[in-house]
């Protein structure tokens, strides 16, 4: 990490000298691009920050960051990133996955840190496939998504993520466009400073396995409504909109999930004296 | 001018836009061309580090005109798209790996041509003098570039074969 940054940092400031491998024209890099911009907009140093992801495309962003990252197992970086918080309460803790890392291998850790919420932002790169290993339908791929490897599509409802977060109790849930990275980032600078777990979605397309997706640019619109602080409402608007709809839509008002930290164990041997039989 | 578009009410913020837009240019141009690199289209690389230089230089000569004053720190208050990118922001959406000098060029003509009708859109809009002075040797500046995109274009042609509609390794999935 840098040791000469001056006491503003620039988005650049948050960039490591690690080159992405993303496709040329993947939505991932505008969202590279969005963290930078947000960290900036926070005014955090990059030693006051801590990205974690899983495994997937979108997971790579910590390599591309100068700032604390760990590129974790797959599905589990809510596991390691809630751990991280409760025990480092002053770190900025940013969770990024994708739909297949977030919702299909890690579904159940993204059930549970809604429930529990504990004070992080989890962004979520939504491409509707498995990009990493070559196209497979991930949970919020259409069902008549016909390609050679699912001839017919799956046939299969698609996960609605935004729902089952509202349903399960994350605090503050938004829609973003990795083609508007100044838009996301303002929505990821306001989720990290609303308290609890924060939820951001962020429509990337994946210009390799869904070049369809390069239209979504023309298909995503501000929604039509403010964002409410009614969960129920919430979900009705998200189940009913076309899946476009950008910007906050759901800012609840729970406490953050904060247990009191015991006392640090510095003496290895009290941690084995625990395991005796 | 679009509505979400900053507006200079002072020589020191329109110093700000005009450093935002060729801060957020560079950035592309920079990503763009470690894209390439990594991609292994050398062409490419050579084209888009050449921009992003281009653009550097104009950034660092607003830095210098704006003296002491902190430049950056005001063009996060002023310099802001409330909708969308600065004018001269590449589109990254657009790329591929098999993206020609030809396909880049375009990219940065129209970039350079949002960026002309941004500041012609601002002079036509403010009275203040000193505004108007920089904003017409901006809008000089951009239709030089958009000028110098046109010339390059005529010695870059689309390729007959090849290029991003010609790839020989398509998606699986597309197949």
């Amino acid at each position: 990490m840098s040791a000469t940054l001056t006491p503003a940092c620039r988005p650049a400031d948050y960039r490591s000298a690690v080159k992405p491998i993303w496709c040329p024209g993947c939505g991932d890099y505008h969202v590279l691009m969005a963290f930078t911009r947000a960290f900036a907009e926070l005014g955090v140093r990059p030693e006051q920050v801590a990205v974690v992801s899983g495994i997937g495309c979108s997971s790579r962003i910590p390599a591309y960051m100068n700032c604390y990252g760990f590129h974790g197992v797959h599905g589990r970086s809510l596991a390691v990133a809630a751990g991280l918080k409760i025990v480092r309460p002053d770190l900025m803790v940013v969770v990024a996955s994708g739909d297949g890392d977030g919702y299909s291998i890690g579904g159940n850790h993204f059930l549970h840190a809604c429930r529990r919420n504990v004070d992080l932002t989890y962004v979520v790169m939504d491409n509707h496939i498995y990009g990493m290993t070559k196209g497979q339908p991930s949970p919020t791929t259409e069902p008549d998504f016909d390609t050679a490897l699912v001839p017919g599509g799956t046939g299969m409802r698609p996960f609605h993520p935004l729902v089952i977060a509202l349903a399960s109790g994350a605090n503050f849930v938004a829609r973003a466009f990795s083609g508007n990275p100044a838009e996301t980032a303002a929505i990821i600078a306001e989720a990290v400073r609303h308290p609890g777990f924060s939820f951001v979605e962020v429509l990337s397309p994946c210009v390799t396995y869904r070049p369809d997706q390069r239209a979504w640019k023309d298909r995503v619109h501000r929604a039509p409504v403010d964002a409410t602080d009614d969960a129920a409402r919430a979900a009705r608007r998200v189940m009913t909109d076309d899946g476009f709809n950008l910007g906050v839509l759901y800012r609840g008002n729970r406490p953050p999930y904060a247990p009191p930290i015991g006392k640090a164990v510095t003496d290895l041997s009290e941690l084995e004296r625990e395991f005796e039989i | 001018m679009s509505a979400d578009a900053p507006r200079a009410s002072s020589l020191v913020d329109l110093y700000a836009i005009a450093y935002q837009i060729e801060a957020d240019a560079v950035e592309r141009y920079a990503m763009l061309a470690d894209q390439m690199e990594m991609h292994n289209n050398p062409a490419l690389v050579d084209v888009f580090r050449g921009l992003a230089r281009a653009e550097g230089i104009h950034r660092d000569e607003i830095c210098r005109m704006a003296g002491d004053f902190d430049i950056v720190a005001h063009a996060r208050k002023v310099a802001r798209w409330q909708l969308g990118e600065s004018p001269e922001s590449a589109d990254l959406g657009a790329a591929h790996y098999l993206m020609t000098p030809h396909d880049a060029l375009q990219m940065a003509l129209a970039a350079e041509q949002a960026a002309l009708e941004f500041f012609r859109e601002l002079l036509a809009g403010t009275q203040d003098p000193e505004v108007r002075r920089f904003a017409a040797e901006l809008v000089e500046e951009e239709a030089g570039h958009v000028a110098l995109c046109h010339r390059l274009l005529e010695r870059h042609l689309p390729p007959a074969g090849g290029g991003p509609a010609g790839d020989p390794d398509p998606s699986v999935s597309q197949a």
